[in-house]
């Protein structure tokens, strides 16, 4: 790197910090009552069940800058799971599968995305473990409000919520991170609309879920 | 910058590992992978992920152009059509709904120990996508080029200079946050 570069990029940092500090003034409230929250729990802020959005939010615009500088790569994560179903037919088909005109774009292999998304599991998974709050669940609380605590309509739902997510991500070429996070900060005219249509996609129908059906 | 790195695919393996457990950290701390922050935000009760989202983009749009426009890093665009992007896109959202997490929150519920996630989401968002790739000639053919507005960014879509578009942006989002939370929300 040269140095020209290093004094720019530090010129950056100085830039994030003062958008930083602007806005953690506006939000100083917020903040003082999470330093609160820590002294009583006593534990260190790390460490905290949850952190401010805000906080997580910066934090995924830095290492999204990360991930563009380090690895020439975008954050996404649907591309994982068609690369899997890939994978996973190729081991019934073998070479059959590897010819489809899809699989031909998106080869059903390991990738960069497809650890980045394994590791999300291992992430989130230190994140609850380290506060002490990982616990098994099967139902979540807004769903048993709504539809009570059988599992098997959970799963069916989720089942079949998860195809429509699967089948729409191709569809729509992204998901909530590639498009929603990645896609947006670039600017990109596909991912505004993408996004767009992914919450009035997902308002509508939550509505009529939980306002009309339940 | 950095192409050598870029092309070292092992170490690239590893570092798309740990650049994942720290993108499933933030999002698991922030509250993104609780299936009940999702359904608040699509009920909109909740503004979590709105504000994880929009923040995420705020400071990732202001270094990524800053980057960009000194040739250190390429942009990633993807090509977009009403009848790719939109229609997608309301599919998309309407399973975002019913399974109440997306991709990538998706995994970061399987480590949160969320079994719906699991048993139901994982497995769904699989045979999807299998599904997809099967119907893909036809479905391209038929839709994918209607409309088609391809690779563009709003600054080369408007001719103007990308930081006209980034530092109002960053003003509204600002004012929206702070709108949100005067309101508790």
């Amino acid at each position: 790197m040269s140095s020209k570069h290093k004094q720019q990029i530090g010129w950056l940092i100085l830039v994030i910090l003062g958008l930083f500090a602007a806005s953690s003034s506006v939000f100083g409230e917020e903040l003082s009552e999470q330093i609160m929250e820590t002294e009583e729990a006593a534990s260190s802020w790390f460490l905290r069940a949850r952190w401010s959005p805000y906080i997580a939010g910066i934090g995924i615009g830095f290492l999204s800058w990360l991930t563009f500088l380090l690895s020439n790569h975008p954050l996404g994560c649907s591309t994982a799971y068609v690369r899997t179903s890939g994978m996973i037919e190729q081991s019934f088909k073998g070479k059959e599968t590897t010819q489809k005109p899809y699989y031909r774009e998106f080869a059903p292999k390991i990738d960069w995305e497809w650890m980045l998304v394994v590791g999300v599991v291992i992430g989130a998974f230190m994140a609850t473990f380290s506060s002490g709050d990982f616990s098994w669940t099967l139902i979540p609380s807004r769903w048993s409000m709504a539809f009570g605590d059988a599992a098997i309509p959970r799963i069916i739902a989720a089942l079949f919520g998860g195809v429509l997510i699967g089948f729409g991500s191709r569809w729509t070429q992204g998901c909530t991170s590639g498009h929603g996070i990645s896609g947006t900060l670039q600017l990109a005219v596909s991912s505004w609309l993408a996004v767009v249509c992914f919450f009035i996609g997902g308002i509508i129908t939550a509505m009529i879920i939980f306002k009309v059906l339940a | 910058m950095f192409n050598q790195l870029h092309n070292k695919r092992s170490l690239q393996l590893v570092m798309g590992l740990l650049m994942g457990i720290i993108f499933g950290f933030l999002l698991q701390k922030g509250g993104a992978t609780s299936y009940d922050v999702i359904i608040g935000q699509l009920l909109l009760y909740d503004w979590t992920v709105f504000k994880i989202m929009m923040s995420a983009v705020l400071v990732g749009m202001v270094g990524i152009y800053f980057m960009h426009q000194r040739n250190m890093i390429e942009l990633h665009i993807k090509s977009g059509s009403i009848g790719s992007t939109l229609i997608g896109g309301l599919i998309f959202g309407a399973g975002f709904a019913i399974l109440g997490y997306c991709p990538g929150t998706l995994a970061g519920a399987c480590g949160d120990g969320a079994l719906d996630a699991i048993l139901g989401g994982i497995p769904g968002v699989i045979i999807g996508s299998g599904i997809f790739a099967t119907l893909y000639p036809g479905i391209k053919k038929h839709f994918f080029f209607k409309g088609e507005f391809g690779k563009k960014t709003f600054p080369e879509l408007f001719g103007i200079n990308p930081w006209l578009i980034i530092v109002p942006l960053c003003i509204v989002m600002l004012v929206i946050f702070l709108i949100l939370e005067t309101n508790g929300l």
